[in-house]
């Protein structure tokens, strides 16, 4: 039972002092979560802490590879706007 | 899109009391500086002790930032809440150097860029810490920055800038380490308007999202605010300006946090693009025009110190203020420098004691000037060129390209900003600055110049002259065609004294007889 960090984290360190465990690494070219260490905060926090700090959806998964924080969760900005505002950019 | 830095940033302090100053200057005969209506300075409202503790640093004094120097250590990554004008993840599309990204640096290499920039830069006096996060929500390297900057270089002023969620717990460390100026961003007093602002916090192991979070942001914020001032360290607040959110309760938020004892506050517009990625940004919500924003400043000017002079610069800027030399050091560079330290602290004193003495003789000549009511107190060493009584004739706005030191020194197509000033028979006074992409920035493929030109122009509205060091044919048509009156006459020459010989020069002509039609109208 471990979270995992993927490359769409900026390394912005948020999540790296919180951890009761002390299983994130602050690896280049992105963070990376030990999984020997990683409990998913159990038993120390209701929330895993690195999840419930990082500012950027989808950088930190589950087991099933799900982002614990979805598009739209954290930004407020709705998935299908997201994508029609970087389709009109792209097409500039 | 606007980071930490930015806002937080765009002027922050401390002052460690070690600064030498000349003595303050003794009250003049029964003619309190508030009274006085010199507009030279925004700082003339404040009681003395305050404008002492301010009156050399770049960010806070409308006179000092001509002549000092600030930069900005990003060694703050990572942040407590969001922001909808913040995206963490892309970098500024409107960056004044496009790709470049803020270099994140440990506490002991932003010690070693500080003083390397502060040897080489004998103006520096300021080092702020206000991002790319929240400075707060990294205390211990924010900290250990302050504490070894304490050490190494005790004549350098020390500030923090936060968004004050952490506060209130970081108030008593923020005292020890000699740090006595702090900027809170502070949006809003009312959880429902903080609730479209703010869509999330970080507090207490959970992430909070909603109104909930943004009323306990604002009690964190209004105690973080209180705290400082009651230990005696001076607060600025800035408010990022969003039509439609907060602009009609930012007048609330400056009386409020004026009642509460913040010295000065910035107002400063959204930038929001959709490429920014940010939450303003994608969904199409509109920055403020530079009249709305004129407009909410002086409104907000009846109740306190407004900063008119405030860049949003980035959190790794080096130099004067609008003037960004972060290039020259970075860190492979500084590692190759080899520094005298005491020597550079002993030139940046040197310098500090002269230009303190020169802003001194200024605002003793104003006051001078201004002695109707009993003989100057001190002899006038500048003459002031302002008609004795209230002359006839309007306000007007002028635009000032300079890169520093007070005067007209920047060619058009080169400067990144303009100062505006508003010039009416009582004199010249800095009511604001207005941000340009840089049209003309030599041959790397800027781009559509045309645009770009279009662009500086529009930001210019308002403004019925500009006065540049130099300016191209091209842009001297269009601006006269779009009802601006370019100047280059004025190169090098003080900025205050220049736009009055141009206000009084428009007078000759005529051009300031009647009020404006929308004036008579009013
Ligand atoms: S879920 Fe908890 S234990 Fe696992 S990495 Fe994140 S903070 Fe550490
Ligand atoms: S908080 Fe998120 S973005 Fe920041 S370092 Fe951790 S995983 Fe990466
Ligand atoms: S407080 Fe955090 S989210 Fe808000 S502007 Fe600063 S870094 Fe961005």
């Amino acid at each position: 039972m471990a979270v995992e960090i993927v490359e769409s984290c900026v390394n912005c360190w948020a999540c790296a002092p919180l951890c009761p465990n002390n299983a994130i690494v602050a690896a280049q070219p992105h963070f990376l979560v030990d999984d020997e260490k990683c409990t998913e905060c159990l038993g120390d926090f209701a929330a895993p802490q690195c999840v419930a700090i990082c500012p950027i959806e989808g950088a930190i998964v589950n087991e099933w590879n799900e982002a614990m924080n979805p598009p739209g969760s954290l930004t407020g900005i709705p998935p299908a706007r997201w994508a029609a505002v970087q389709a009109e950019i792209a097409a500039r | 899109m606007l980071k930490e830095e930015q806002i937080h940033f765009a002027e922050n302090t401390v002052d460690l009391p070690v600064i030498v100053k000349p003595a303050a200057p003794a009250p003049t005969g029964g003619c309190s500086a508030a009274s006085c209506g010199s507009a030279a300075s925004q700082l003339s409202g404040l009681p003395d002790e305050i404008r002492r503790r301010v009156q050399d640093h770049p960010c806070y004094s409308e006179e000092a930032h001509h002549h000092f120097a600030r930069m900005h250590a990003a060694v703050a990554p990572a942040c407590n809440i969001q922001c909808h004008y913040c995206n963490r993840k892309y970098d500024c599309a409107n960056e004044s150097r496009p790709g470049v990204v803020s270099e994140l640096l440990t506490p002991e290499q932003a010690v070693m860029k500080t003083l390397a920039v502060a040897a080489a830069i004998p103006q520096m006096s300021v080092l702020g810490i206000a991002g790319p996060g929240d400075p707060l929500a990294n205390p211990a390297r924010t900290f250990a920055t302050f504490r070894m900057l304490a050490e190494k270089a005790p004549d350098l002023k020390l500030c923090v800038s936060t968004n004050g969620l952490a506060l209130p717990a970081c108030v008593e460390e923020l005292a020890k380490h000699n740090i006595d100026h702090v900027t809170i961003t502070i949006n809003c007093i009312d959880p429902d308007v903080g609730a479209k602002i703010y869509p999330w916090i970080f507090w207490e192991n959970k992430r909070i999202h909603g109104r909930e979070a943004a009323a306990i942001l604002i009690e964190q914020q209004q105690r973080g605010l209180e705290m400082l001032v009651a230990r005696g360290i001076l607060v600025k607040v800035n408010s990022v300006m969003i039509p439609g959110v907060n602009d009609r309760h930012l007048q609330e938020v400056s009386r409020i946090v004026k009642a509460k004892g913040a010295f000065l506050h910035n107002v400063m517009p959204l930038i929001a693009e959709a490429e920014h990625g940010t939450f303003y940004g994608v969904m199409g919500q509109r920055s403020p025009t530079a009249a709305e924003l004129k407009a909410l400043q002086d409104a907000c000017a009846g109740d306190m110190n407004m900063m008119r002079h405030c860049r949003q610069c980035r959190a790794d800027a080096v130099g004067l203020l609008g003037e960004d030399r972060g290039a020259e050091f970075t860190m492979d560079k500084v590692a190759a420098m080899e520094i005298d330290h005491e020597a550079a602290m002993a030139r940046r004193l040197a310098l500090r004691a002269k230009v303190a003495a020169e802003l001194e003789a200024k605002r003793a000549a104003r006051h001078g000037a201004d002695s109707a009511h009993g003989a100057p107190a001190v002899p006038q060493v500048i003459t002031l060129q302002r008609p004795a009584q209230a002359a006839p004739g309007r306000a007007a706005l002028m635009a000032v390209a300079s890169k520093g030191g007070g005067v007209i020194n920047e060619h058009f197509g080169h400067a990144r900003e303009f100062l505006i000033y508003e010039a009416a028979a009582a004199g010249a006074k800095l009511v604001g600055t207005r941000k340009t992409d840089l049209y003309c920035a030599g041959n790397d493929g800027c781009g559509d110049g045309e645009t770009v030109l279009a662009r500086t122009i529009r930001a210019l509205e308002g403004c019925e002259a500009v006065l540049c060091a130099r300016i191209g044919f091209e842009p001297w048509g269009q601006l006269e065609a779009a009802g601006i009156k370019p100047n280059g006459e004025h190169a090098l020459e003080a900025i205050e004294d220049a736009v009055m010989a141009v206000w009084r020069e428009m007078l000759a002509a005529g051009k300031l007889d009647a009020p404006t039609a929308a004036k008579r109208r009013a």
